[in-house]
């Protein structure tokens, strides 16, 4: 359902104190992703500058694929705070992502105290306090100590009513439970929504945060992924390996290999030990598993077209 | 480089000019507010925002809303604040129809509406007046498109017409919603406990839980999606087809419609206009080359790489009324409608000409569609849609 994953490295590889020359705060903000291995567009960089700075949710669309989660996870390394993920899904409803009271606790208890001869009203206060309630992740990114990011991913896989929810707690940051009444903020999380257009959003999410559109990366921001991530891979196959996938993703495919694709691709094919993209068709038919997920797309690459890439990159 | 747009005495703060710049930016369709300026000059303030590059950065970080402005951001800055001369943004739906994946529904018919009130600091303010008339006549612009367009809707379809549909129209969604609420039902083996309400209830009773309170899921709507096919062999049964479609959109918020004769148009934001005669009229100014020549293959293929991805899912139910008579190689039907089918819809394939006596679907398209359809079956009426409610339940 939700998977809560701490970051927990600390700012270790940071400069102290103020570069030389001033630079904006948001080339100091790229930079700090890219020490982290997020190499990030000037506009998506700007985009959760803005963010970040004005307090509001990123909303960030674009295929499958090309970093949206990752940045999330990169940005909590970056502000060495804990990453909260609230992973959507149709059908989600409030008990699985704010609060549920812990109901197997709240029966013993309530076994205990009739068998105490507690009365009713004591009973019902104290099954209905702190002690019983479970925090789900909304609730829980506004209860910690120190902001965390809030990333919730495929927020376009939830249904309106979701939508509608959330909206309420981006606005104000306060989670009403009848019982207890309204819990503030202590901090207000960053948050970053992520969708990839199953579903068209309603224009008032659109309009309650900072959007910015991930698309696939160019050549030679690419490049730099590929040189952030896998170090070891020397510059002329990694300029192969981008090649070829820029010139995949031209091709009529079902699925287009994302960025991560790429990497995988670049880690099998140095796993392999190869390095020349077009040196063995046989290994490049074999590790295009990496690359294609479809049969119908491994139908439409077939040794010829992968060589003729490869070729072309070369 | 090009040059930095001088700007007037009389407005010299940033703020009249942010202002200024986000009125330019809704007069072209973006969706921005007033709380938007307010946004744009905290974020400005944010940024080194004497640099033009932070500047346009920081602005379409907030004043955009979808990838479509994105895309279109940057030109619409350069025209406002670097005085690129006079470009020109808006083009007519004929010519963008061919790029609008990416576009959410209202762009094209909102940025008609706000670029017929003129607005003073677009640069190009002075040609509203051909847009402004086509609010009124619609013809007279058809005309200045060049568009082959032979008939107004509104001699096609009549406001009652309309009403009419709109029952028609509520029945089947009612009925196409009956099935979805039943197959659930059937799947839920075993309903859940609604434990707050239980625990709640257990209370008076010392910890028993004597009551167990349940929940049950809600009905799903399903989401409607309608194409029509309006060239020239269906002429005849425009009429009805269209009334239901406007019914359709009347009735059911979450319905979507579509017209396509050579070209694919989205025509949902323009049906739901307040006034049904507007909404058609509008349509009429979408559909040129109406009573054409018609590409259903090419069209569904089309509708269904870019449209469907986003509006179409295992809840949406794609009701297709055309005769299948098609001027695109017949496979290229086949293979739309298998795409179609992959996203989990539901596709009803409604021929006016199955109620002929001896009809036989021969027409290369028909055939081709008939093994993706889950329902095949006559309409050339409002009638006979009507009569449709018992197999759309059955369905």
């Amino acid at each position: 359902m939700t998977s809560v994953c701490t970051a927990e490295r600390k700012e270790a590889g940071r400069p102290v104190g103020r570069p030389a020359t001033p630079m904006s705060d948001w080339n100091e903000l790229q930079n700090d992703l890219s020490r982290e291995g997020y190499v990030a567009a000037d506009d998506l960089a700007m985009a959760l500058h803005i963010a970040l700075s004005l307090g509001r949710p990123l909303l960030l669309e674009g295929a499958a694929g090309v970093g949206k989660t990752e940045i999330a996870r990169t940005l909590a390394a970056v502000k060495a705070t804990e990453l909260i993920r609230l992973q959507c899904y149709e059908g989600l409803d409030a008990a699985q992502t704010i609060y549920e009271w812990n109901y197997q606790r709240q029966l013993l208890s309530i076994r205990a105290a009739s068998e105490a001869g507690e009365a009713r009203a004591e009973t019902e206060a104290r099954i209905f306090s702190d002690e019983f309630l479970l925090e789900r992740p909304l609730l829980k990114a506004i209860r910690q100590p120190t902001a965390p990011v809030l990333l919730i991913d495929e927020i376009d896989r939830a249904d309106e009513e979701f939508e509608a929810y959330l909206l309420e707690i981006l606005s104000d940051f306060t989670v009403t439970v009848p019982e207890l009444g309204t819990i503030p903020a202590i901090t207000r999380p960053m948050v970053i929504l992520t969708a990839n257009g199953t579903r068209d959003l309603s224009d008032a999410l659109r309009r309650r945060c900072i959007y910015a559109h991930v698309d696939y990366p160019d050549r030679a921001t690419e490049l730099a992924i590929l040189a952030k991530r896998c170090p070891d891979i020397e510059a002329r196959l990694a300029g192969q390996i981008v090649g070829f996938v820029q010139s995949l993703r031209k091709e009529e495919l079902e699925k287009t290999p994302g960025v991560a694709e790429m990497l995988d691709f670049a880690a099998a094919l140095a796993g392999l030990g190869i390095n020349d993209l077009s040196g063995d068709p046989v290994v490049l038919q074999a590790t295009l598993a990496t690359l294609l997920k479809t049969q119908a797309d491994r139908a439409n690459v077939p040794p010829e077209v992968a060589q003729r890439l490869a070729g072309k990159a070369a | 480089m090009s040059r930095v747009t001088r700007f007037a005495a009389r407005d010299p703060g940033i703020a009249p000019r942010v202002a200024a710049f986000l009125d330019h930016l809704r007069a072209q369709g973006f969706h921005v507010g007033v709380a938007e300026t307010d946004l744009a000059l905290s974020a400005l303030s944010h940024v080194a925002c004497a640099d033009p590059a932070q500047a346009r950065l920081a602005l379409k970080a907030v004043c955009a809303g979808c990838a479509d402005d994105v895309a279109r951001f940057d030109d619409l800055f350069d025209a406002f604040w670097m005085n690129e001369g006079r470009v020109r943004q808006r083009a007519m739906p004929s010519q963008t129809s061919g790029e609008m994946q990416h576009m959410r529904s209202t762009r094209e018919d909102r940025a008609r509406r706000a670029d017929g009130s003129g607005i003073a600091e677009e640069p190009e303010g002075g040609d509203g007046d051909g847009e402004t008339a086509s609010e009124g006549t619609g013809k007279l612009v058809a005309s200045q498109l060049r568009n082959l367009m032979k008939k107004d809707m509104r001699e096609i379809v009549s406001p009652e017409d309309v009403r009419r549909a709109e029952r028609v129209a509520r029945d089947l969604g009612r009925a196409l919603r009956d099935r979805r609420s039943r197959r659930r039902h059937a799947a839920r083996k075993g309903a859940q406990i609604d434990f707050r309400r239980t625990i709640r209830k257990s209370l008076s009773s010392g910890a028993e839980p004597f009551k167990l309170a349940r929940r049950n899921r809600p009905d799903r709507p399903v989401r409607i999606t309608a194409l029509c096919d309006v060239s020239g062999s269906m002429t005849l049964y425009a009429k009805p087809f269209l009334a239901f479609l406007s019914g359709l959109m009347r009735a059911d918020p979450d319905s979507d419609a579509y017209l396509f004769h050579t070209r694919l148009v989205r025509i949902t934001e323009a049906l739901r206009d307040d006034d049904p005669l507007r909404a058609l009229n509008r349509i009429t100014l979408l559909a040129d080359g109406f009573g054409g020549g018609s590409k259903i293959g090419g069209n569904l293929n089309r509708f269904a790489r870019s449209y469907a991805r986003k509006f179409v899912n295992g809840r949406s139910v794609v009701l297709i009324l055309s005769d299948g008579y098609d001027s695109d190689a017949p496979d290229l039907v086949g293979a739309a409608l298998k795409r179609l089918r992959k996203r989990g819809c539901r596709v009803i394939w409604l021929n006016p000409l199955k109620s002929w006596e001896g009809y036989a679907p021969i027409a290369r398209g028909m055939s081709a569609a008939l093994p993706h359809l889950d329902l095949f079956a006559p309409a050339a009426t409002l009638d006979d849609l009507a009569a449709l409610e018992p197999e759309l339940v059955r369905l």
